[in-house]
């Protein structure tokens, strides 16, 4: 096979015994080829990130004093979402004055069940007028970026049109510390 | 008597073919492959069912890192050196136009503008940096710039990107929004992760309703 001929003894020896070289095969086993190429094809492939970030458009309302500029929600259509931390998530429909606030002020969270925001959302929305239906999204300062892009997004997926982003106020501010250290309290 | 001897076929086979294919994938993933290019401030940005590509001009960039802290960057050289010379004249600062120009991002308050520029580009890393104040409305600096920024870009399309970490904490990006809400850069865009819209949602029956009605016409 693959070996030099050299027991040629002398080239003037011709005759009948002449020894015709073997021709050899050009084949070239490219199996070790075709592994090192896939093994490479995968490295890329699991490596290449074909996404480009996205982006989200938010438009801010501008700030107003004039109450005549300012919108007005409507008593009971509106879903107040109160953001804090821990991705705790809490709501009430309509306003929260005194006399509602154990049964109104209920606590959620970011999952797709029963009690998620999302289902929350879906509810309120499927029970009152379409044109006064609003979410006013207050997000405390202990909650995260994420939390509040989570719920511009949530916005997006549920498909509510009229949302507001507002500061958060004093009361709320107690409710959900007394809810939080309640919970606490509850599962100690 | 003669048995028909059935010829022993070789084993092999031809795998010029498949090396090609192969090899022609590997080509096109290694010219496509870009990588990233490595960032001075690492973020991780949540993630939302927009699909709108982000714009890759005229951008302005303001970064939130996990610890809260804000930082600057912009892509146009031409607006860049209109800031720094705004800001030159108004502020009497004396700092580098042209190391202003190349730097990725801003992270320190007017007055150590000159050192952070004195500092090597592949030195200056975002978790070193105190980042822009704009924690309350009487040391607001994100303001002032956001003003020479829109100055710069008077009249012409400015894209404004908000880049935050998931875990950095929600007052940061309110003082961002505040100081936009002063400039009246009402409209700005949210640097996401695009992520399926949930099966079963409000948007998803609209897109499909969407796409059916579309298929009609």
């Amino acid at each position: 096979m693959a070996e030099m001929d050299t027991s040629s003894g002398g080239g003037h020896k011709k005759g009948t015994g002449v020894k015709k070289s073997k021709k050899m095969s050009t084949r070239v086993d490219l199996t070790p080829m075709v592994d090192l190429g896939f093994l490479l094809i995968t490295f890329f492939i699991f490596t290449t990130t074909m996404s480009l970030p996205t982006t989200m458009n938010l438009f801010l309302p501008k700030d107003t004093d004039k109450p005549e500029e300012q919108n007005k929600i409507k008593d009971n259509s509106a879903l107040t979402i109160l953001l804090s931390k821990d991705n705790n998530v809490f709501y009430y429909e309509g306003m929260l004055d005194n006399s509602n606030v154990s049964q109104n002020f209920k606590s959620s969270n970011f999952g797709s069940g029963e009690d998620g925001i999302r289902q929350v959302i879906l509810r309120k929305k499927a029970s009152t007028d379409e044109k006064d239906f609003m979410v006013v999204i207050k997000p405390s300062d202990e909650c995260t970026y994420k939390n509040v892009v989570d719920i511009l997004d949530e916005m997006t997926i549920d498909v509510v049109k009229r949302y507001a982003m507002v500061d958060i106020s004093e009361v709320e501010l107690q409710l959900i510390k007394a809810t939080e250290a309640a919970a606490g309290n509850a599962s100690n | 008597m003669a048995r028909a001897k059935l010829p022993r076929k070789s084993t092999h086979i031809d795998m010029t073919a498949m090396c090609d294919v192969a090899f022609l994938l590997l080509a096109f993933f290694i010219l496509t492959t870009k990588f990233k290019p490595a960032e001075a401030v690492s973020v991780t940005v949540p993630s939302s069912v927009s699909d709108k590509a982000a714009p890759e001009s005229d951008v302005v960039l303001i970064t939130i890192d996990k610890d809260g802290k804000v930082f600057l960057s912009m892509d146009n050289e031409e607006k860049k050196e209109y800031v720094a010379n705004t800001l030159e004249n108004e502020k009497g600062i004396k700092f580098n136009v042209q190391e202003f120009k190349k730097a990725q991002f801003i992270g320190v308050s007017f007055s150590k503008l000159p050192e952070f520029l004195a500092i090597p580009p592949e030195q200056r890393k975002g978790d070193n940096m105190p980042g822009i104040p704009c924690k309350d409305s009487t040391n607001n600096e994100m303001k002032e710039w956001l003003r020479i920024i829109k100055s710069a870009y008077m009249g012409q399309k400015m894209n404004l990107l908000v880049k935050g970490d998931n875990a950095s904490k929600y007052p940061s990006f309110k003082n961002v929004i505040s100081a936009f809400k002063y400039n009246d850069l009402l409209k700005f865009q949210i640097i996401t992760n695009p992520v399926n819209v949930p099966i079963g949602s409000e948007l998803y029956k609209q897109a499909k309703a969407g796409l059916a009605v579309k298929k009609d016409g």
